[in-house]
């Protein structure tokens, strides 16, 4: 058997580069997430973090680098992801039901000609069930809101039982109840040992939702535990003029701000 | 000639068997391509056959139908594969990619087709009938291979269904799944490619675009699942199918290819109009009621802030009071409260100047009235 590259990391990123039409997109990308941590993906708008995720899935080609997943490429590690992409990178008035969305999550591990049986509908049930949603498995996808929307693509990727789930912006347009829903759902995967990789927008909520932290602008700023990570100096180089947009309560320490303490880690 | 003689007549099964065939495939076929949002697709496909039909029947020297569905395959497929190129390796967007491959391709048929008619070749006679179909041309040996076209696309199609079924809502998720998410896609091109080869004769390059699309539409009116609407579109094409060529076969003389795409659009208006929840009709209707039940709500809680400023649950609201402040007429909200018991009328005093009469709430009112309120201002929270 050959040696393993990296098999401790559940997320091994080395000398990534994409570009489009020559202009890079991700410059040099060296990146590691260890196995069992909820990790976010921060940085400004173009910076590239929806294109990192889509590229450690193949889903966009690189022009140099690599990427392993328990040391081994994703393509030998298929059945161990599980993907959300972005609500609105499809078309929600397709003819379908929730339940049928979220039995598409089982599709890889059906494999060719096989068709969903009485197996799949009760395990894609169950995913329902975990976000909340089963009471929706038979409404036509349309009729939901966004937020039900994105919990429906959250079962569709818990359907898959994976080891390291990557979500882009799952948060993104998503009510308060949601994004709480979502939040609690994530945790629970991460404390069952799992490692959540989630590109997100919000840099308030970055140290109350994730330990840990790549702050991200077409090149790696910094990455590591959140506590080490979110400084003002590397969110200044990070967002370069923007920060003047970021409350100054953004770099507090979480104690010294006036939040509810429920909002806290645990 | 009696019905008999009519339904046995050779021309006319001919005409009615290729118009259902090509209704079926086309309605399977089309679905896929209008949910993907390629229905430009087949139009592309279709003009683009055109070359590929003179330079078939150039190569063969004679109008052999075999060798001109080939080369209409053929060059269909280049001007896919093109477009294909075009938009991902230039700025172009893909509406822009579909026009100038479909018009390229197009020119280029026409071109061919005007150089064989200057050749004077007697086997060319007809050729030009690809433009609009000809029907009544089709033969038994056409059906066979339309046929065969048909029964090999719809077995992939029920093969691969789920796999069609997830390239065409969520192609990125399918990619992160391993499924050769552009292997599928060329598939489903290819097979539209083919639904086009199978219409050329019936209803022409320039009118085939609107059998693939048609029917997907119309039937995704009706059905809000893959399975329902696939079947449904299938159904419509092959009813349209049959319906157009039969009317045709009627009237004698009126061409076959364009009744079938009248009947199949036909079915397309109604279901705009009238299917439940997307049609048209639908949609006033409900926009009307609502209206309509926000006008009587809106009077039930103007009576209820009226009696709650005069701390009089029994105040007695003018009609004229009531049309003033609404800004309109308000007498047929009233009657409909008035039916349902939430307010009584009483008979305007004499010194009052409108005649119309008061109105009161009834505690049935109150109650509503307050029902409504909390709601609303629930919502505001």
């Amino acid at each position: 058997m050959a040696e393993l590259h990296e098999p401790n990391l559940a997320l091994h990123v080395e000398d990534l580069t994409v570009s489009y039409q020559s202009k890079p997109v991700l410059w040099d990308i060296d990146f590691d997430v260890p196995p069992g941590v909820m990790a976010a993906i921060v940085g400004p708008n173009g910076a590239g973090k929806s294109t990192l995720i889509k590229s450690v899935l193949g889903l966009v080609p690189a022009v140099a680098g690599h990427v392993t997943l328990f040391g081994r490429p994703y393509k030998d590690q298929r059945r161990r992801v599980g993907y959300v992409p972005q609500r609105s990178s499809v078309d929600w008035d397709f003819p379908t039901t929730a339940l049928d969305v979220v039995t598409m999550g089982l599709y890889g591990r059906l494999g060719w000609l096989r068709r969903p049986g009485r197996r799949e509908r009760r395990e894609a049930m169950q995913a329902l069930e975990k976000v909340g949603m089963q009471d929706f498995a038979q409404r036509q996808i349309s009729q939901l809101s966004g937020g039900q929307q994105q919990r429906v693509f959250l079962a569709r990727a818990l359907v898959q039982d994976a080891d390291v789930y990557f979500l882009d912006e799952p948060m993104a347009g998503v009510d308060a109840t949601t994004e709480r829903a979502i939040v609690d759902i994530l945790r629970r995967l991460r404390d069952e040992g799992k490692t959540v990789i989630v590109v997100h927008h919000d840099l308030q909520t970055v140290r109350t939702y994730f330990d840990w932290l790549l702050l991200l602008n077409v090149r790696v700023i910094a990455q590591g535990e959140v506590g080490d990570v979110y400084t003002a100096a590397n969110l200044r180089k990070a967002y370069g003029g923007q920060i003047a947009l970021l409350e100054e309560s953004a770099l507090l320490p979480p104690q010294e701000r006036d939040m509810p303490v429920t909002e806290r880690l645990p | 000639m009696t019905i008999l003689d009519w339904l046995q007549d050779y021309t006319i099964q001919n005409v009615v068997i290729g118009a259902a065939l090509l209704g079926l495939i086309s309605g399977v076929l089309g679905s896929f391509a209008v949910l993907r949002k390629q229905s430009l697709l087949g139009d592309t496909l279709s003009h683009a056959a055109l070359p590929g039909v003179c330079i078939g029947f150039l190569i063969a020297g004679t109008r052999n139908i075999g060798s001109i569905l080939f080369g209409a395959l053929v060059s269909g497929a280049l001007a896919a594969l093109l477009m294909l190129a075009l938009t991902r390796n230039s700025r172009l967007k893909t509406d822009a990619g579909l026009g100038i491959t479909l018009s390229t391709f197009f020119a280029l048929g026409v071109v061919l087709l005007t150089y064989i008619q200057g050749t004077n070749n007697a086997a060319q006679g007809g050729l030009d009938s690809f433009l609009f179909g000809q029907a009544a041309a089709t033969l038994r040996s056409d059906l066979w291979i339309m046929g065969g076209i048909t029964v090999a696309a719809l077995g992939l199609v029920s093969l691969l269904w789920k796999e069609f079924k997830l390239v065409s809502f969520d192609p990125s998720y399918a990619a992160s799944l391993g499924l050769p998410v552009v292997w599928l896609e060329v598939l489903l091109t290819v097979m539209i490619a083919l639904a086009v080869v199978v219409g050329l004769q019936m209803v022409g390059v320039v009118l085939m675009a609107a059998m693939i699309i048609a029917p997907a539409v119309a039937a995704r009116q009706w059905s809000h699942r893959l399975e329902g609407m696939v079947l449904l579109a299938a159904a419509i094409g092959v009813g349209g199918g049959v319906f157009g060529a039969l009317l045709s076969a009627l009237s004698r003389g009126l061409a076959t290819g364009p009744l079938i795409i009248l009947s199949v659009s036909s079915v397309v208006i109604v279901s705009l109009l009238f299917a439940p929840r997307r049609g048209f009709v639908w949609e006033i209707v409900r926009l009307r009621r609502s209206r309509r039940r926000l006008r009587y709500q809106q009077v039930l809680t103007t009576l209820y802030q009226l009696a709650a400023a005069h701390a009089d649950s029994r105040y007695r609201s003018g009609q004229g009071m009531i049309d003033t402040y609404h800004g309109t007429s308000t007498q047929r909200a009233l009657r409909k409260l008035h039916r349902r018991g939430y307010v009584v009328r009483h008979a305007a005093p004499p010194e009052e100047p409108n005649t119309a009469g008061q109105w009161v709430l009834t505690p049935a009112g109150i109650h509503e009235a307050e029902r409504i309120l909390d709601s609303l201002g629930r919502e505001a929270l």
